[in-house]
């Protein structure tokens, strides 16, 4: 009997040391989408009203230019730039990553450990110490405020990882698989799309999402080196929400809320590959 | 005619040369197992035959067509790999027929040819798995029926059995013997076991160091090796040998070995050598029998005396260790009784039987 008291006694408290965790986690994220649903005068309200009283889409409707009130964001031109150059970016980025993690794991050619190891040093660079040169050079080259300069920067700093990513997945396909395609009658290219590529689908998948992500929440280079509707991001169009003497909270948590949703439907629909794509390794195939 | 010709063929891999020059033809419908320690680069060979390594210099002909710049699905081959290579993700079906419905034949063809390989290696009740649903001895099979399904003209084999355990080995030794038969294809098989290699093979090729050191029937290459690798190599046990110097005594040229031990010179071979020549003496466990438990011996039988230090019963046979003049030998004991260790006994050595050869070279002395 009083082992059974003991053991619910240390279900109980392993339930409730996990619940104080998500809390941790969760509550500043759930507290910007309760935000998001808010009226500004309940989120400024003193003292603070914890539980919502009113909730509705007035702040969505806002930011996007429809209902009574209208607020002078652009909000739908940052959205499409920033889908727009976070899905081209990552379409480069994986394509690119495919080509040299295929390459990586498949040949053997000169210097190849050195370049490997070039590509993962350059991750250690903060791309924020990388945003003068980057500024000076865009300068010349005409390219800041533009959609291809943040596509061109976002496919950079994607690569290396991509590559590392991808290659991982490769090296674990043994070669005889493709050998064996290509006898079977694949050229060498049908060997990789009939029987390589689906196998490291799921590699591919998670290098996807993680560059997606990547370029879809940066905040640091877009801030620098966007300056109108023509490239600004929609973290970076979170500033304008800021004035001189005020800041528009429930406009800012609205679109933030815009800003976590496709990133978290893309998870959820990748999510199986994902978990997969993590673990790799960890099963024999 | 699926004939296979390899004339000077050698390959490199930047400056190092792994295979030298080799040349081989292999007759139609023929069975050829390329057996050879790890490195004498037989999978090589295999592998330039398939066209998944390129020739450095040379030519290989498949058919009479010269296929050394031609892709490997060109060549009308099928591999069997050490690994068995399945497509992870297709069933086993899918595996069979993806030669087919890349050579865009009609869905009847494949079904047809698919249920005839299953057929023919008993695996109709597997089709609808997937390879990790499927044992090592299962895969085995679905890769050779991935093999036969296409009707190539030469099937090649990669130490197909390395990965399965002993008594699977042997079973499926059987099954590629009998698939042979059925499917009467040449048949090119690289392997490091001599035994899989004997059992299997129409002819051995010996491979060692990049070099073909011996080409035959199984038979004859374990009767007659060129050279001391082959003897040792080809054979369970391995040939014994031991070192010793032609000298004359009693009027016949004899082997003196250390401790003044001595052989006689088997008589077809007494004018092959010279008096003060060195030599290494070799015989095989069988030709090597204590009295009374020994086969009939052709020819002439020579006696001597040996203390056993180790008895290994094998059943039918009990296999025998001594030492001979510093070397440490194999003999076998046919009908067989039990031996205490340091027993002395009494054998008979098939004279006729055994083996001479240079000790510079290494070669055989019969020529």
């Amino acid at each position: 009997m009083a082992m059974i008291t003991k053991k619910k006694i240390g279900t109980v408290a392993t339930w409730i040391m996990t619940f104080l965790l998500m809390i941790v986690i969760c509550l500043p994220g759930l507290w910007v989408v309760l935000t998001g649903f808010r009226p500004n005068r309940e989120i400024l309200a003193k003292p603070a009203i914890w539980i919502p009283e009113n909730l509705s889409l007035d702040n969505f409707a806002k930011i996007f230019g429809f209902g009574a009130e209208q607020i002078a964001i652009p909000v739908p031109a940052y959205f499409t730039n920033s889908l727009v150059i976070a899905l081209t970016s990552t379409f480069i980025a994986l394509l690119i990553g495919m080509s040299g993690g295929y390459a990586f794991a498949r040949y053997r050619f000169k210097h190849k450990n050195g370049y490997f190891l070039g590509l993962m040093l350059s991750r250690t660079v903060p791309g924020i110490a990388l945003s003068l040169p980057i500024f000076m050079v865009w300068s010349k080259l005409g390219l800041i405020d533009t959609k291809l300069g943040m596509i061109i920067i976002y496919v950079a700093l994607n690569i290396p990882f991509t590559i590392w990513l991808i290659d991982g997945f490769f090296r674990q396909i043994p070669k005889e698989m493709s050998e064996a395609a290509q006898v079977d009658g694949c050229t060498r290219w049908q060997a990789f799309w009939q029987i390589e590529f689906p196998l490291a689908k799921s590699g591919v998948a998670s290098a996807g999402i993680f560059a997606f992500l990547t370029s879809w929440n940066e905040y640091a280079l877009a801030s620098q080196l966007t300056r109108s509707t023509d490239s600004k991001t929609l973290p970076v169009g979170l500033m304008d929400f800021t004035a001189q003497f005020t800041i528009d909270w429930a406009g800012m948590s609205a679109m933030a809320v815009i800003i976590i949703v496709p990133a978290l439907i893309l998870t959820f629909l990748v999510q199986k590959h994902l978990i997969a794509g993590l673990t790799f390794g960890g099963v024999k195939g | 005619m699926a004939d296979i010709q390899l004339n000077n063929v050698t390959k490199n891999y930047g400056k190092l040369e792994v295979v030298h020059g080799i040349n081989l033809d292999i007759e139609h419908n023929e069975f050829v197992v390329l057996v050879g320690p790890s490195g004498c680069g037989k999978s090589t060979t295999l592998r330039m035959i398939a066209g998944l390594e390129e020739i450095t210099g040379g030519e290989i002909s498949i058919g009479g067509r010269v296929v050394n710049d031609l892709a490997p699905r060109k060549r009308d081959i099928s591999m069997v790999f050490q690994n068995y290579a399945l497509y992870p993700h297709m069933t086993v079906r899918e595996n069979l027929g993806f030669g087919l419905k890349i050579a865009k034949q009609s869905k009847d063809i494949i079904e047809q040819r698919v249920n005839e390989a299953a057929a023919i290696l008993s695996i109709e009740d597997l089709m609808d798995r997937t390879p990790a649903e499927l044992s090592g001895g299962q895969r085995q099979r679905v890769a050779m029926g991935r093999a036969i399904v296409r009707h190539p003209q030469v099937f090649l084999f990669d130490e197909p059995l390395s990965n399965l355990d002993a008594k699977l080995r042997v079973q499926m030794r059987t099954e590629i013997k009998r698939l042979h038969q059925k499917v009467k294809t040449t048949i090119v098989y690289v392997t490091h076991d001599q035994v899989e290699a004997m059992t299997l093979a129409d002819r051995i090729v010996v491979m060692k160091d990049g070099h073909i050191v011996q080409v035959g029937a199984p038979l004859d290459v374990f009767e007659r090796p060129v050279d001391t690798f082959v003897a040792s190599f080809i054979g369970s046990p391995p040939m014994n040998l031991i070192p010793g110097e032609i000298a004359l005594q009693d009027g016949r040229l004899h082997v003196v070995f250390q401790a003044e031990n001595t052989m006689p010179v088997p008589r077809d071979l007494a004018d092959k050598v010279v008096e003060g020549q060195k030599v290494i003496f070799g015989f095989r466990a069988d030709d090597m029998m204590p009295k009374a438990h020994s086969l009939p011996i052709l020819g002439e039988a020579y006696d001597l005396r040996l203390a056993v230090d180790i008895a290994e019963p094998l059943g039918t046979e009990t296999l025998l260790f001594s030492t001979f003049s510093g070397a440490d030998i194999q003999t076998k004991m046919f009908n067989p009784r039990r031996v205490e260790p340091g027993e002395v006994m009494d054998f008979n050595c098939a004279l006729d039987k055994t083996h001479l050869f240079d000790a510079q070279t290494g070669k055989s002395l019969r020529g």
